[in-house]
């Protein structure tokens, strides 16, 4: 029944950083054997701080950069763009959602065809049914028709997420990798894109990977959760697994650095703070 | 007309749009509009730059004379205002009798046609090398720009005589030559803008939803860069007339009888000091063309600056 | 006597499309020792009040007040030079980016003591010294070396410890914190916030903290002021504010939290009515 729709092996990925012509070239290990198993319809959450290898993950997941090392399986099928390169349809099953929702949209591309690129470029519908199926993803994302003709600069940047959304399901992509997909953006519009999200995964059966440095959000949406540091998995299992019992001296340092914002802990600090 | 017909096929489907488009486009030129208006030298710069254009075309009708007729019984009249001249002639004839105000008129088409040439072919062939340097880096890189470094270290005007000696004297090489001094600029800005944008997540974006390179190069990318193109195209027409004109002192560019202004200029060289019209009205001609189309290279980037209006 | 009081102030920006109101009738007051939290989300005025307060916006920006008085002396109308004298000294402020705020041109040594030379008469030696002793309370390792360093030799959490020090170089009696660890990571927002609480009950101070992060408001405040489209909309203390919240907006902020989710799906602001409850903004 359950079907595994992304399984990395031991994937690494190493950056060469020339020093010109004369200085050496440095490696940096961003990613170092990283091994993970996701369902069709979970969601994997990616904890760690910045610089921690956790974006050059989501871009080997998402195939956007070729693993130095290891294997990378989507749908039980083996990746190697590195040597045979990408075929059209599993292009389509994994697509990607950004942090920053003003750098993710070409500022001089108008809405309706941010959406309909992906269908030019990848299959051969007609025009006109091109364009009923980006309205119907505008609405389904909470958008309206008229927003169809409108540009970026027009939107909020709740609204500018929702559009990123959009375009990744276009292609009716098996995983989406979502890289802090609400943390550049305000509170309750963080709940709204939260709600879309959980809206769509019900709809669709997507599968989420979900990068986040914020434990709140990552409890509030994660099935497993994964905290990388320095490029390694420390910790990985299921989302109770790992809030009720950390293994790792990190997590532990992560989860006590946490902010919370209940009355109990009010309470407690301010007892401490009068003592 | 052409615009009007999507607006019709949006409305046809049942969109709102189609008026809504049109309307963004325009409250775009407005916003435009808004920026270089404040900058009143280029308002000026752009109204004596219409008017040369208008001149250009209407040239025919305009010019009393034939740009090459020869009047045996006129040489060296002075313009109307000095003792001797007449009415016939209002800025004097040269050496063989032609009518300068005539020449002038005509010489408007050499420079504007000059100007438009050789930037659409640097432009086509800078942002074309630009783009591929920055997009691919690397090796290509490193060669094209090397490349262009060696132009840009020659003294533009020598480098271009020196094409002109090789090629043969002649507007048409002129301006071959005049464009491939000017198109380093081009490469080099297309490259810096291509290099940033490529970087963007949008980009990326793109790539995720399967857009190949040609593509991410052209379609992508470059509408993202055009800014600062815009405003070097501009000042690169003012560099071309000029350079056409010193290279038609030189002999080297347009040929006699061609009423083109520095080729005037080449030709009254020896009558600077007995007749000042003939040098003087084809020097200012050209002044007054340059100066007007930099004035609104200017105001283009003020009007264009990204750093004004970050959307 | 409080040590800042403002009694409503509004702030306008003339822009080529009218005049924009950033904030409207903001009323507060902060006590020596205390820690004011401003909570609001982005275009809420929250740093613009206080940016009003240092004397820092552009000159599109218009500043009206019926009161705005530092240790019982007004603010609003000082001379420029007047109000350096107590900017920077009395009053100091921290931003949002601390590698950004640093001048990359010059060592962070120099930086501190030319903020020295500015308010104090210390001689040379002395402002030596005095940057030896602040880098040292700030918790930066090696500080004699650390004065000769560039920012961009030094991490986002290291350069923040640098803007605290350059903050405190004067022995101000107001510290403003603009978001000062939103561009953080979690473990070194936690060290920095405990910095700052930490010298702010070592000095007494008073400290206004201000933030979108009502975890962070959670862990630092002592009392709380929720600023909604310009507007104050609640004011009260940290724990009645997150056991008893009256307005409306303040729920929906609160309830917007994920880890207060009840259900799969979580409130939205848009789900409560912030039209017919009324606003506790200049009272």
């Amino acid at each position: 029944m359950s079907e595994t729709v992304l399984e990395t092996r031991d994937i690494v990925r190493d950056y060469h950083i020339g020093g010109g012509l004369f200085g050496k070239t440095q490696t940096i290990h961003a990613v170092k054997g990283v091994s993970l198993t996701l369902e069709k319809g979970k969601t994997l959450a990616i904890v760690g701080e910045s610089g921690c290898g956790k974006s050059t993950l989501a871009r080997m997941i998402t195939m956007i950069d070729a693993p130095t090392a290891g294997e990378l399986l989507i749908d039980g099928e083996k990746v190697d763009i590195a040597k045979k390169g990408l075929t059209s349809a599993l292009r389509r099953k994994v697509q990607i959602v950004f942090q920053n929702p003003y750098g993710s949209l070409n500022p001089r591309q108008k809405i309706g065809d941010v959406l309909m690129e992906p269908l030019i470029i990848n299959s051969d519908v007609p025009a006109a049914e091109r364009r009923d199926r980006a309205m119907q993803m505008l609405t389904k994302v909470g958008l309206a028709p008229e927003h169809f003709n409108r540009y970026p600069h027009m939107f909020s940047g709740g609204q500018r997420q929702r559009i990123a959304i959009a375009r990744a399901l276009m292609l009716n992509p098996r995983l989406l990798v979502l890289d802090e997909p609400v943390s550049a953006l305000d509170l309750s519009v963080q709940a709204q894109v939260l709600n879309l999200l959980a809206d769509l995964q019900e709809e669709f059966g997507l599968t989420y990977v979900f990068i986040s440095h914020d434990l709140s959000v990552v409890r509030y949406i994660a099935d497993e959760v994964m905290v990388m540091y320095f490029g390694e998995a420390v910790e990985y299992g299921t989302r109770d697994q790992v809030f009720a019992d950390p293994k790792h001296d990190y997590t532990k340092t992560l989860f006590a650095a946490t902010p919370r914002a209940d009355v109990e802990s009010i309470r407690k600090r301010l007892a401490k703070r009068a003592a | 007309m052409a615009q009007t017909n999507p607006k019709q096929a949006d409305a046809a489907i049942g969109l709102e749009g189609g008026p809504a488009v049109a309307a963004t486009r325009r409250a775009m030129l407005a916003e435009f509009w808004h920026y270089f208006r404040q900058n009143r030298g280029a308002v000026i710069g752009l109204f004596i730059f219409t008017t040369i254009v208008i001149i250009a075309i209407l040239a025919p009708v305009l010019a009393p004379h034939s740009p090459s007729m020869q009047n045996r019984g006129a040489l060296l009249v002075p313009p109307v205002w000095e003792a001797g001249g007449t009415w016939q002639y209002v800025l004097g004839t040269d050496a063989i009798g032609r009518d300068i105000l005539s020449r002038l008129l005509y010489g408007a088409r050499f420079s504007l046609f000059i100007g438009l040439v050789v930037v659409t072919l640097s432009v086509t062939v800078g942002v074309t090398i630009g783009v591929f340097a920055g997009y691919f880096r690397g090796v290509i890189d490193v060669a094209v720009m090397r490349l262009m470094d060696v132009i840009l270290a020659f003294p533009s005007l020598l480098l271009a005589l020196v094409l002109v000696a090789i090629l043969g004297p002649g507007l048409m090489n002129a301006m071959i030559a005049i464009a491939l001094v000017l198109q380093p600029h081009f490469v080099r800005l297309t490259r810096a803008a291509v290099m940033s944008e490529k970087g963007r997540d949008y980009v990326t974006a793109a790539r995720v939803a399967g857009a190949g390179r040609f593509r991410l190069m052209f379609k992508t990318i470059l509408p993202n860069c055009t800014a600062p193109l815009i405003v070097q195209a501009t000042l690169s027409f003012s560099t071309a007339i000029l350079d056409a004109a010193a290279l038609g002192f030189l002999g080297m560019g347009a040929q006699p009888p061609t009423p083109e202004w520095g080729t005037m200029l080449a030709e009254a060289r020896e009558f600077i000091l007995r007749a000042w019209w003939v040098v003087t009205f084809p020097g200012l001609a050209i002044l007054i063309t340059v100066l007007a189309i930099n004035l609104v290279g200017d105001g283009l980037r003020d009007a264009l600056d990204p750093k004004l209006k970050r959307s | 006597m409080a040590l800042l009081e403002i009694e409503n102030l509004t702030v306008e920006f003339d822009t080529s499309g009218g005049t924009l109101r950033a904030v409207d009738g903001v009323s507060l007051s902060v006590e020596a020792g205390e820690v004011l939290a401003i909570v609001g989300e982005s275009g809420s005025g929250k740093s613009v009040s206080m940016l009003a307060v240092m004397g820092l916006l552009p000159w599109t920006a218009t500043v009206k007040a019926d009161r705005m008085t530092f240790q019982g002396r007004d603010i609003l109308n000082l001379s420029p030079s007047d109000r350096r004298r107590i900017v920077g000294k009395d009053i100091s402020m921290i931003f949002q980016e601390p590698v950004a705020s640093l001048n990359p041109c010059f060592t962070v040594g120099f930086q501190i003591e030319e903020t020295l030379k500015t308010h104090t008469d210390l001689d040379r030696k002395a402002r030596r010294q005095r940057a030896v002793e602040l880098f040292h309370s700030v918790g930066l390792p090696d500080p004699e070396r650390r004065l000769g360093s560039f920012p961009h030799q030094m991490s986002g959490g290291q350069c923040q410890r640098v803007m605290i020090a350059i903050a405190l170089a004067c022995g101000p009696k107001l510290l403003i914190a603009d978001e000062p660890t939103t561009a953080l990571d979690v473990t070194i927002q936690k060290q920095i916030l405990d910095l700052l609480l930490d010298l702010q009950a070592k000095t007494g101070m008073g400290l206004i903290l201000i933030t979108h992060d009502m975890a962070v408001v959670a862990e630092t405040a002592d009392r709380v002021i929720v600023q909604y489209m310009g507007r104050q909309m609640e004011e009260a203390d940290v724990l009645t504010l997150f056991e008893s919240p009256k307005h409306a907006y303040t729920k929906a902020l609160l309830s917007a939290l994920p880890e207060n989710a009840t259900g799969d799906r979580l409130p939205t602001v848009a789900d409560f009515d912030l039209e017919n409850t009324p606003s506790t903004g200049g009272a």
